[in-house]
């Protein structure tokens, strides 16, 4: 979706602004809203790329005016709302109104450490044959997908070669949508800053984006 | 994608409208089962203490000490970093980038906050934020000057946008003059921004 999220070449933001000593979290509602977020996915059952494609489904001028945490609720509501787990009438009145959904997994204290140690990688075994290598040119694809997707605009349309190969990992186009994870060959491609952005960009730049299969088309 | 100082009056009395949405959040969550209170303030003890970028300035410290290990972290960071016991979420694929005369690295992620989290912890507020996502990848140049870093005009700059779960270390140069230190000492001048490449490493002068 080209959506707010995919922010790679706006202008007008302004400066970076760095803060000295930056603590972890600014207040306490974040880190509740950190530790809510990650424990909730275990009952909630959602993906990564769920997560993501929930966040990105704010309208743009909300996306924008939220800050990180607020964006990260405002996707935890959205999700628990569809699943039916928690409804914006509970959460607007502090209370339980229907009963819990049951079954529900619960991420327990002493499963904490190993899962965060666990991660969930995303590479998965090939189940199709490796079409690119590195050294080929390859055009990033025009495609503007209603859906979540992890090419970014910048690169659509635009000639880069591929500089390294990462084995199949999870599609987040289809995981988004809980169309399975169809596991696609993960490449990293290298575009020329000038190819990106015109000749008046930086000569000795260039910006690689890790790309799946299906996002390129050899040329 | 405003600073959160512009609106959280936490320091007052009152309470802030997403306090008291995340507590009325918690609460329902609480009295419905879902979350177990010991985890959730485990999951944040975990990334306000034992997770963050101390953990990847022993890499970086033990790269520039041994040779041997630097040559494991290019070329294989996910088995390198888990020699230290750095694994899982959110660098469960690790790709370390090396910093030379010729190449400066940055990182960053323009669809999201995608980050290392098991060497950097959670991401600052400004690596999420609307302005670096923005330009990292338009202007690096004039991003790293606002950093205080002035790279030589030829500097071949790469910059790594993680659009999938692949996690990017940069491996800042040892500065000179650390010739004699010891693994634990040069640590000390691994800053998290020159893991990032926003920055570059300490010189000897500034930590002693």
């Amino acid at each position: 979706m080209n959506g707010a999220q995919d922010m790679g070449g706006m202008m007008g933001f302004g400066p970076v602004a760095a803060e000295p000593d930056e603590p972890v979290f600014h207040a306490d509602w974040e880190r509740r809203a950190f530790a809510l977020t990650l424990a909730m996915a275990v009952p909630g059952g959602w993906n990564i790329d769920q997560s993501r494609a929930a966040r990105e489904s704010l309208n743009p001028a909300q996306y924008l005016a939220k800050s990180y945490y607020e964006i990260w609720i405002a996707g935890l509501e959205k999700l628990m709302a569809e699943r039916g787990l928690v409804t914006p009438e509970e959460i607007e009145s502090g209370k339980a109104l229907q009963p819990a959904k049951a079954g529900a997994n619960v991420l327990e204290a002493a499963r904490v450490e190993s899962a965060l140690a666990r991660g969930r990688p995303t590479e998965r075994p090939p189940v199709a044959p490796q079409r690119l290598k590195v050294g080929d040119r390859v055009l990033a694809r025009n495609m503007h997908p209603l859906g979540h997707t992890r090419l970014p605009r910048y690169v659509r349309g635009h000639l880069g070669a591929i500089t390294h190969v990462h084995g199949a990992h999870v599609l987040p186009d289809s995981h988004a949508t809980g169309g399975g994870e169809n596991p696609q060959w993960l490449y990293t491609v290298r575009f020329e800053a000038q190819e990106l952005w015109g000749e008046a960009a930086d000569p000795s730049a260039s910006v690689s984006v890790d790309a799946w299969e299906s996002y390129l088309e050899p040329v | 994608m405003h600073d959160e100082h512009d609106h959280d009056h936490d320091h007052g009395s009152h309470l802030t409208d997403m306090e008291l949405r995340v507590r009325a959040l918690e609460s329902v969550l609480l009295e419905k089962g879902y979350v177990d209170p010991k985890a959730l303030d485990l999951l944040i003890e975990s990334y306000e203490t034992r997770i963050g970028p101390h953990n990847g300035a022993r890499v970086v410290a033990k790269a520039w000490a041994d040779p041997d290990y630097k040559a494991r972290l290019l070329a294989d960071a996910s088995s390198a970093i888990a020699e230290l016991g750095y694994t899982g979420r959110q660098g469960e694929h690790m790709v370390a980038l090396e910093n030379t005369d010729e190449v400066h690295n940055l990182v960053v992620c323009t669809l999201c906050s995608c980050y290392p989290w098991p060497v950097l912890g959670l991401p600052p507020v400004w690596y999420k934020s609307a302005p670096y996502r923005s330009r990292a990848v338009l202007d690096p140049r004039a991003v790293l000057a606002e950093f205080g870093v002035s790279l030589p005009p030829h500097k071949e700059i790469k910059v790594w946008d993680s659009t999938a779960e692949i996690r990017y270390l940069v491996l800042p140069q040892r500065p000179a003059g650390a010739e004699a230190w010891r693994e634990d000492e040069l640590s000390r001048l691994v800053t998290r921004d020159s893991m990032i490449g926003t920055g570059l490493a300490k010189s000897p002068s500034e930590v002693s």
